[in-house]
């Protein structure tokens, strides 16, 4: 009983993380057909971010809530800077040319912006731990859950439902959502897809960015996780289906859940459970749980 | 098979093994592990020819060079001859069984799953002890058909030996892409439904086209565990295999040739740029790749094209 709960709650806690992580890498693609592998690197700078704004924060002593608002501030005007750049000085060139070739493009910013984040921050790894502490922890039975993680599947659920409901009640969501549907026809309808694609990057960048922030007080913030997370979270989004919040939270929670049942129940294939159900997902439905079947042109 | 192409490779190969002994060894040995990886690049060139990009070639890369780890740790096998033989069968036969699957996707679809599939195997490396978890292990020190060379002597033999088989293998891909099976390459990737209607089945070309990249792959992860005498799980993670489709994307898919100068070329400057900028030499890599992206779509390859055809129109 103690172990399903356990499961239950380290599956919770992953999930969420893996949400934030993932839901800006699923808007980029659902919008502009970019899978950013760039995406990594938003997620590295706002883990380094984070952990450098906590630094100067607690060290002056103020109160520990402003800190946890202060790092995530931080960390998101970082993406937005990102962004902009790349969005702005790489990516709109290269719009129309094949996805895959797109992919690759990603991938060599995310190469660069590797060793750009060695020289600002040195070789040295960076811990963020006062917030964590701070947070304290509460007692459910024999389980002690920490505040920090409680306030994270918060965040999750908060980023979930606002995406949501921006997407669905918003003028600038409806825009989204035709742009989605048909770039083409929305852009003959008088949508600036330009404008739309510029923004929806410069979310998507601050997600992956506000997605490292919150990570960075739970690990040691050091070159390369980047690289662990993107995979992670290519998973996550292909499980769902690419390019939907829904698709992006129930992968999140399938593979959440499953990782966790892996490490209380049989450690050994932790690493590997996570791929091994998106591979299973992808051989029934090909396209994702949350995807309908493109019609092929002739 | 006589082409003029065919018969400036093997000059070229031959050429090459009849200079290795006066090369300096750094040389040498950063050729070895050139060309082996070179056999990736141009299973990768198939596929991308297809306008397909795997993200996990690594995985059959990784199941050749442990298979030659497994079988000279545990048998008494030493033939350097039948330890590729074995990796790049064993690489056939993983391909064969994911081909499977990989044959039903397309575009990204088909990058990610071939990457989960990598991943998979990278995760089961790694938490797995008898296979060396994440240090790895130690290949030993091959015999060529008895022969039993040290030192400089077993460079030249692993080079040659390398060498030997990149040249086959150039010869009969290139026989490969002149065949209809090979041709269709373009049209899949233009408009596959067209082929269809002509009466051949898409996913079986492209299942054979997995299997093709998936052994030259086996035989290159064999040949550089070899080269190396070591194999660790990094060898199956996606950015070993991001790297290879680095390489493809620079070198272009426009012959057989630029797969093996691409990936010598390849391996040159990135030895060089960590010797000489180590603090920033994927800054120059992924701008490297950037600027071909944007001003060389073909390729590094193409440039060759184009100073041929240019006499042409002169006259």
């Amino acid at each position: 009983m103690l172990t399903a709960f356990a499961i239950l709650t380290d599956g919770l806690v992953y999930a969420a993380y893996l949400f934030l992580v993932a839901v800006g890498l699923t808007l980029i693609f659902g919008v502009m057909k970019i899978l950013n592998v760039t995406h990594g690197s938003f997620y590295a700078f706002g883990a380094y971010g984070a952990a450098t704004a906590v630094g100067i924060y607690f060290e002056r002593g103020l109160p520990a809530a402003g800190g946890f608002l202060f790092m995530i501030l931080v960390a998101m005007a970082i993406g937005l800077v990102l962004g902009v750049i790349l969005e702005r000085g790489i990516l709109r060139f290269v719009y129309g040319k094949d996805e895959v070739v797109i992919v690759l493009v990603t991938y060599a910013t995310f190469l660069m912006l590797e060793d750009v984040i060695a020289l600002i921050w040195g070789r040295q790894s960076y811990a963020a731990w006062q917030p964590m502490v701070a947070a304290g922890s509460v007692e459910i039975g024999d389980l002690v859950l920490s505040n920090y993680d409680i306030v994270l599947v918060a965040l999750a659920a908060g980023v979930a439902m606002g995406g949501y409901w921006a997407l669905k009640y918003t003028r600038y969501g409806r825009l989204l959502t035709a742009v989605i549907f048909d770039r083409e026809t929305a852009a003959a309808f008088g949508v600036n897809v330009t404008v739309v694609y510029t923004v929806t990057f410069i979310i998507g960048a601050m997600l992956g960015a506000l997605g490292g922030a919150v990570m960075a007080p739970k690990i040691s913030v050091t070159l390369g996780i980047g690289v662990e997370v993107i995979v992670l979270a290519f998973a996550v989004v292909v499980t769902g289906g690419l390019g939907s919040i829904e698709g992006a939270l129930t992968g999140a929670l399938i593979v959440g859940l499953c990782r966790a049942a892996a490490v209380h129940l049989v450690p050994q294939i932790e690493l590997f459970v996570i791929y091994a159900v998106m591979a299973l997902v992808l051989v029934f439905r090909p396209y994702g749980l949350f995807t309908q079947a493109q019609p092929r042109k002739i | 098979m006589w082409s003029r192409q065919n018969i400036a490779g093997a000059l070229a190969f031959a050429a090459l093994a009849v200079a290795a002994p006066f090369l300096p060894s750094w040389l040498v040995s950063l050729a070895t592990i050139a060309f082996a990886n070179g056999l990736v690049v141009l299973g990768l060139v198939i596929l991308w020819r297809a306008g397909l990009v795997p993200f996990g070639q690594a995985l059959f890369y990784a199941a050749g060079a442990y298979t030659v780890a497994l079988m000279s740790r545990y048998t008494g096998l030493r033939d350097v001859f039948v330890l590729v033989a074995a990796g790049a069968l064993a690489a056939g036969l993983v391909a064969f069984l994911i081909g499977l699957l990989l044959a039903r996707y397309r575009d990204i679809f088909f990058a990610m799953l071939s990457l989960a599939m990598s991943m998979i195997l990278y995760g089961v490396l790694v938490k797995t002890e008898t296979l060396g978890s994440t240090d790895g292990f130690h290949v030993e020190t091959g015999t060529f058909l008895g022969y039993a060379p040290r030192g400089a002597a077993l460079g030249l033999a692993l080079f040659w030996l390398v060498l030997g088989t990149c040249g086959f293998a150039a010869l009969l891909i290139a026989t490969y892409f002149v065949s209809i099976a090979g041709v269709l390459a373009a049209p899949v990737r233009d408009n596959e439904i067209r082929v269809e209607f002509l009466g051949l089945s898409v996913d079986r070309l492209i299942h054979l086209k997995v299997v093709i990249s998936g052994v030259l792959a086996g035989l290159g992860g064999a040949l550089a565990a070899l080269a190396v005498a070591h194999v660790d799980p990094n060898m199956a993670y996606w950015t070993t295999s991001g790297g290879f489709v680095f390489v493809t994307i620079l070198a272009g898919a426009g012959s057989v040739a630029a797969a093996f100068v691409g990936s010598f070329v390849f391996e040159l400057a990135r030895s060089i740029a960590i010797d000489f900028f180590p603090g920033t030499w994927q800054i120059i890599l992924g701008g490297a790749l950037l600027l071909t992206i944007l001003f060389l779509p073909e390729g590094l390859g193409s440039l060759a094209g184009r100073l041929r055809r240019v006499p042409e129109k002169a006259s």
